[in-house]
């Protein structure tokens, strides 16, 4: 009750605006979720997700130092995300051997550019926000920015979905049958990327890939396919979001640690239930 | 065979491979005649899968020719059925065995579902496969010999010239193994088979030809098939049953190289 009457107070929009963009971005997460769970790239999500911070700081120092005022932290993470995820794609398509070395570089290397232009830039700026996520930093723009995500993800998984699902499921075989199976994992990449820059204000970008993968795991034992999955994944998602921000309110506690216990908790509890009593799923 | 003839479907001629500086293969030269029954045989780590892959394109030559219909492999890997090892796959990936089947239509198709004659073909490819009962289930969870029935059954659903089997007698049991050789000998009444083993005592009955690949290839109609060559093939003894015999149509000999 207490948390409905804070989703209206005027006086906290922040608050509202988190809920509904996290609300909204769970149709992205669970999609894009899924697929990053049945390919098994969780570990290639997590460096393009490090790799944002890099591009955080310098849309941080460019606006404040060079005073460009049209390029914030916001679109230096996205360009920084979608430059990451071609690296590592490439990296990860083509390095023969070490893929994990490179990809572990260039997630250091990604999160230590973007700390040395935030220690750089005039001014206090608490990296911790952009680390573990702070609701205060959305806004009602955000909200437009998930709609249109939401709008080009769901196009392109409905239009491409036999594509992707062949690419992630049996690489070799695509390719045989004509598929340009580069270019869909470097796109599936390059959503990832977009999708993990509109959370990490929630979430924090460390933990943003606990968001992007745990609803789809827990999604996974129940699903019969992989369409089925992205919607209880979405539905796992939305309930995580919602359930984190209104214990996080009402217990006082900050939001982003709130609902990555909760999804975690969740998918311990699913596993171990799955243990006891196998037959309840699927 | 009445209806044996000699239209070449793939050849490979003087071609080398090496990986990271290691020959792999070697001068190979190896001829596939329409509606042949091939089978490659050689111990682990002889250059078999690598031959695969050399004709389907998924790998280039250091040296030589590979052609396959006349064309390079990657312009007509369209028109070859393949089917991997089904252990490759990731047990836990949600996909229904149908959506498996209907990757087979891939090329046909640019967005979104599948038309219905993609979904038809599949439909019919399944039941040649007795498979349509289990259509809706998931690949995780039917058993290996399923799987290996539906990933056929993808290659049948391309409606290919040419079925290529990598290592399908690999973890299956026996009754699933005689069963996968009736259902060969039927499809090899229309398209040519090629099948990876590292096993040859089996069936050697169905084969017309016999591949030897260890670092080298040289080709023996079955009906050459002794004990002194297997032993020679693997280097050592190994255990095997015999059949009866049946020679192709020309009952030659070629040899690669010695």
């Amino acid at each position: 009750m207490e948390f409905l009457n804070a989703l209206s107070d005027p006086t906290i929009p922040f608050f509202r605006y988190a809920f509904f963009t996290g609300l909204l971005a769970s149709v992205a997460f669970g999609i894009i979720g899924t697929y990053v769970v049945a390919r098994r790239i969780s570990y290639i999500a997590g460096a393009i997700a490090h790799c944002v911070l890099g591009g955080i700081g310098a849309g941080l120092y460019l606006q404040a130092k060079m005073a460009v005022t049209w390029f914030g932290p916001l679109s230096g993470a996205i360009i920084a995300g979608l430059l990451a995820a071609i690296i590592i794609g490439l990296v990860s398509l083509h390095a023969n051997q070490r893929e994990d070395t490179v990809i572990g570089a260039l997630w250091a290397i990604g999160m230590a550019v973007g700390l040395l232009f935030i220690a750089k830039t005039p001014g206090y700026i608490e990296p911790m926000s952009y680390l573990f996520g702070n609701i205060l930093l959305i806004a009602k723009t955000d909200l437009w920015l998930v709609i249109g995500l939401d709008a080009a993800v769901v196009t392109i998984a409905a239009v491409f979905y036999h594509k992707f699902l062949a690419v992630c499921f049996d690489e070799e075989y695509a390719r045989l049958r004509g598929i340009r199976t580069d270019f869909y994992y470097l796109l599936l990449l390059c959503l990832t990327a977009l999708t993990v820059v509109l959370l990490v204000r929630i979430v924090g970008i460390v933990m943003v890939i606990a968001l992007l993968t745990l609803p789809a795991a827990v999604a996974g034992n129940f699903a019969k396919g992989l369409w089925q999955m992205m919607i209880t994944a979405t539905g796992f998602c939305m309930f995580f979001i919602s359930t984190g921000l209104a214990s996080s309110y009402t217990l006082d506690l900050p939001a982003g640690p709130t609902i990555i216990i909760i999804a975690g908790l969740t998918y311990l509890a699913v596993l171990v239930g799955k243990k006891i009593i196998p037959n309840k799923f699927r | 065979m009445e209806n044996y003839n000699t239209k070449t479907v793939a050849t490979i001629r003087n071609m080398d491979f090496s990986q990271n500086g290691t020959a792999i293969l070697e001068n190979v030269n190896l001829e596939i005649k329409d509606r042949d029954s091939l089978c490659i045989v050689g111990p682990n780590g002889g250059g078999k899968t690598t031959l695969l892959k050399l004709l389907l394109g998924l790998l280039k030559p250091d040296r030589g020719e590979i052609r396959l219909f006349g064309l390079p492999p990657e312009e007509a890997c369209l028109r070859v059925g393949y089917v991997p090892q089904y252990t490759q796959y990731d047990p836990q990936f949600p996909v229904t065995v149908r959506d498996v089947v209907l990757m087979g239509r891939l090329d046909r198709h640019f967005g979104g579902p599948y038309g219905k004659e993609d979904k038809e073909a599949a439909m019919a490819a399944l039941a040649e496969m007795a498979l349509t009962e289990i259509s809706h289930k998931l690949f995780a969870e039917i058993s290996g010999g399923q799987r290996q029935r539906v990933l056929i059954a993808r290659a049948l659903a391309a409606s290919g010239e040419l079925l290529i089997l990598d290592e399908p007698t690999a973890n299956i049991d026996a009754t699933s193994e005689a069963h996968l050789f009736e259902v060969l000998e039927k499809l090899n009444q229309r398209m040519t088979v090629l099948l990876v083993t590292h096993d040859i005592g089996f069936a050697s009955s169905f084969f017309k030809t016999i591949a030897c690949v260890n670092r080298q290839v040289v080709i023996h109609p079955t009906s050459e098939l002794t004990g002194e060559l297997i032993r020679n093939m693997y280097g050592g003894d190994i255990r095997m049953i015999r059949h009866d015999h049946r020679c192709s149509g020309e009952g030659h000999c070629r040899h690669g190289i010695s």
